[in-house]
């Protein structure tokens, strides 16, 4: 049956890539969907059934074939669905299904060719996560792992014919590379260590051994090269350059993939691992250190970008610092609970300013957007809702995962750890109500889609999509999100304010179900192997905390408050603030407008010395000089033999019998004198 | 009788003849001649040798060897006329245009 669950969106893939042609787009667009919702019924049906069984025994398991069989070494494509996986495919299956039928009304401006193309990619892509977080080993994981980084090269680069796009999705696919590098040297050092690359069997042979405190050992290595897989496919310093980039794409893509989903499985990978990295405590810091500095770096970078989806991208990649400093934490549950909860508020910010943006017809600079609130009342409410949620305002979703990844990283003494994160909740919410009101508040900056100002239409344009129908639809006034886009956005919004509580803290009279669901899944899988394992099922159950836990909860509450409070004193009632501070600090402002300059730096450090080394060094010496030498000196070399070789033919029979007879004669005479 | 060295003696010198005019000479019907007096030395030494060890397969093979030789000699003239017919020429030297 697990089978089934990659398989509906692959078979989608297949027609759409070979048929979609052919198709309408409804046709392509509702098959697209119909595959992700089959995927999601049977993956319900699936966790029905996990969850029927005992909690400690809550495994799936299906081998579909022996992939490798080498002498003592199996290796099959097996998937399986615990706990963890469960989770993931009903978040990657659910909000999937909802962004197939978001695209659907959004892409709609597309030819059908483009458009069936684009639910090719988007459901190869679901096919991919799905192996990803069912895989049983770290091979089938990492088929996975290159496949939806495939799929997020290629939908990225969408508007391949707009060459900033091309240019991005060739940026997210080396940069995936090189951790994916790191994480296959890890994958094969754990190989090479523990003879087995089942997490399960691994999870198992670890458990029985003490953790690497005091030297820097195999594990710590081994954990240290996945972990930089991680940082490439989750977007964490010093690899997470692309995702803002990323944004180049459709922006359901960047909900589904740049958001919610792909950018996840570095979480994932370290939540299935959790044992291996609980035994890696270097590690675990230098994920947790990774993790809070990126979501800091990346906050303060988004308080200043204008891109409506830039300033999403980057609290993307903060709120995955979240969750990767959850995870270094040792709070693994506390970290997939924030990718979940994550998974929801996200992809509706997302979604929320593509219906903006389509409103708008491609408009993505918040500077002319403001007061869309009249207009686009549904996606300002959905928005809103987003915004309170992933700021952290009490009772929404991202309140709860997010306080319990500071409670947790309080709990564990790192104070200086709390503080950032605190700092970057504080960071969250003001940027995020920036976005919010300089976006739908205020009065209109902008009045571009009218026809009847043809020169500001053209600016406005999209610069990517071309849409055949130049003049928008519905004349001059801005239209709200058709009823497939809204209705996204209405599932998404409820799901923003109900997620969490699945997850609700003991302090607050909950029993936080979703750790509970969690913990088989980061313990060692026999019994008899669990030992000192300082996971989330312990530290949940201190109630001595619970005062603590509330008191924290208190602070980050009113700081969430604080935040949304600032923004709405600087960009609702002041705006001059606004200027004048970023002209005070114009040094720092320049700083943060240009991304601290990573990406130039990156060019001149890694980018520049490469093209150079290989045009120098690769291209004009070794390649010109080395191989185009020996194969040009093979050629002057047969070309002088045979010059000379060719003499001996005359062409004279006199000469050919002479030579005959003097042959004969030497060969004869060999034979008699020898 | 005569001893079995005179006849090998005897070949020996007509093949020498044989090659040598086949070297030496620049006529193409003389060149066929000379292949004759070298086939036909070889004949000698057959029938010597088949006298020699009172055996016929020496007599029977020159009988081969004869009528192998006619029909060499009537393609070897056939070509010589056609090479003829094509240069004007029966010297061996104007046919070397097969080299590279």
């Amino acid at each position: 049956m697990l089978a089934l669950i990659p398989l509906a969106p692959l078979l989608g893939f297949l027609v759409n890539a070979f048929l979609g042609k052919r198709l309408p787009k409804s046709t392509a667009g509702g098959l697209a969907s119909a595959a992700m919702l089959a995927a999601f019924g049977v993956s319900v049906v699936a966790v029905w059934r996990l969850a029927a069984l005992p909690a400690d025994a809550r495994a799936i398991e299906q081998t579909v074939y022996t992939w490798i069989a080498s002498g003592d070494f199996v290796l099959d494509l097996t998937l399986r669905l615990d706990p963890l996986s469960a989770v993931m495919i009903l978040v990657i299956t659910g909000i999937g299904s909802l962004i197939h039928i978001y695209s659907t009304s959004y892409m709609h401006d597309e030819i059908d060719s483009e458009f069936a193309r684009y639910f090719s990619y988007l459901n190869l892509f679901a096919a991919f996560m799905l192996i990803l977080v069912l895989g049983a080993n770290f091979l089938v994981l990492f088929v996975g792992w290159e496949g939806v980084g495939l799929c997020s090269y290629l939908l990225i680069g969408f508007w391949f014919r707009k060459k900033s796009a091309a240019d991005a999705g060739k940026k997210a696919f080396v940069v995936n590379r090189i951790g994916d590098y790191a994480f296959i040297l890890g994958t094969l050092l754990i190989f090479v260590r523990f003879g087995t690359l089942d997490f399960q069997q691994l999870a198992a042979a670890i458990a029985t051994m003490p953790a690497e405190t005091a030297a820097f050992g195999v594990i710590s290595i081994a954990t240290l090269l996945l972990f930089i897989g991680a940082t490439g496919k989750s977007a964490q310093i010093p690899l997470y350059v692309w995702l803002p980039d990323a944004m180049e794409g459709p922006t359901p893509v960047s909900a589904l993939i740049h958001a919610a989903t792909m950018v996840t499985a570095g979480v994932y990978m370290i939540g299935r691992n959790a044992v291996l990295f609980s035994h890696a405590p270097a590690t675990m810091l230098i994920v947790a250190m990774i993790g809070v500095v990126t979501a800091l770096v990346a906050g303060t970078i988004g308080l200043v970008q204008n891109d409506i989806k830039r300033v999403l991208a980057y609290s993307t990649v903060s709120q995955l610092g979240y969750m990767f400093l959850a995870m270094g934490m040792g709070a693994f549950g506390a970290g997939i609970f924030h990718l979940y909860t994550h998974a929801f508020f996200k992809a509706l910010l997302f979604l929320g300013s593509g219906a903006v943006i389509h409103a708008l017809h491609g408009e993505q600079d918040i500077r002319n957007m403001g007061g869309l609130k009249r207009y686009l009342p549904v996606t300002y409410w959905t928005f809103l809702i987003g915004s309170l949620a992933i700021a952290g305002v009490p009772g929404l979703a991202g309140f709860f995962s997010k306080d319990e990844i500071l409670f947790e990283t309080f709990a564990a003494g790192h104070w200086i750890f709390w503080t950032m994160g605190v700092v970057t909740s504080l960071l969250t919410a003001t940027y995020m109500f920036r976005l919010v009101f300089l976006t739908f508040h205020g009065e209109r900056r902008h009045d571009a889609p009218a026809p009847e100002h043809p020169e500001e239409e053209s600016h406005a344009a999209p610069p990517h999509a071309a849409p055949p129908h130049p003049a928008p639809p519905h004349g001059g006034h801005l239209h709200d999100a058709p009823p497939a886009m809204a209705m996204a956005l209405i599932v998404l919004a409820l799901g923003s304010v109900l997620a969490g509580y699945v997850g609700v803290p003991h302090a607050l009279g909950g029993e936080n179900r979703l750790a509970t669901w969690l913990a088989p899944s980061f313990q060692p899988p026999s019994a008899a192997a669990v030992e000192v394992f300082e996971g989330e099922a312990e530290a949940v159950g201190e109630e001595e905390h619970a005062a603590l836990e509330v008191t924290l909860m208190i602070v980050s509450s009113a700081i969430a408050l604080l935040g949304i409070g600032l923004a709405a004193f600087i960009w609702l009632k002041r705006r001059d603030i606004a200027d004048s501070m970023s002209r005070q600090f114009a040094g720092v402002h320049r700083l943060l407008l240009n991304k601290y300059y990573v990406d130039e730096i990156y060019d001149a450090t890694v980018v520049k010395p490469i093209v150079m080394a290989s045009r120098e060094g690769l291209w004009r010496g070794f390649d010109v000089r080395v191989v185009d030498g020996a194969v040009n000196g093979t050629g002057t070399l047969v070309t002088a033999g045979s010059s000379m070789l060719r003499r001996l033919q005359t062409g004279s029979v006199l000469t050919y019998a002479g030579s005959m007879f003097v042959g004969v004669v030497v060969i004869l005479g060999y034979y008699l004198w020898r | 009788m005569i001893p079995l060295s005179h006849y090998l003696v005897v070949s020996a010198v007509l093949f020498a003849i044989g090659t040598a005019g086949v070297f030496l000479r620049r006529n193409l019907i003389t060149i066929l001649l000379s292949i004759e007096i070298m086939l036909n030395a070889v004949n000698l030494s057959f029938v010597a040798f088949g006298r020699q060890f009172g055996n016929l397969d020496g007599q029977i093979i020159v009988f081969f060897v004869m009528t192998v030789a006619a029909a060499e000699a009537a393609v070897g003239l056939a070509i010589v006329i056609g090479l003829y017919r094509h240069r004007e020429s029966l010297n061996p030297d104007a046919f070397a245009s097969l080299k590279w």
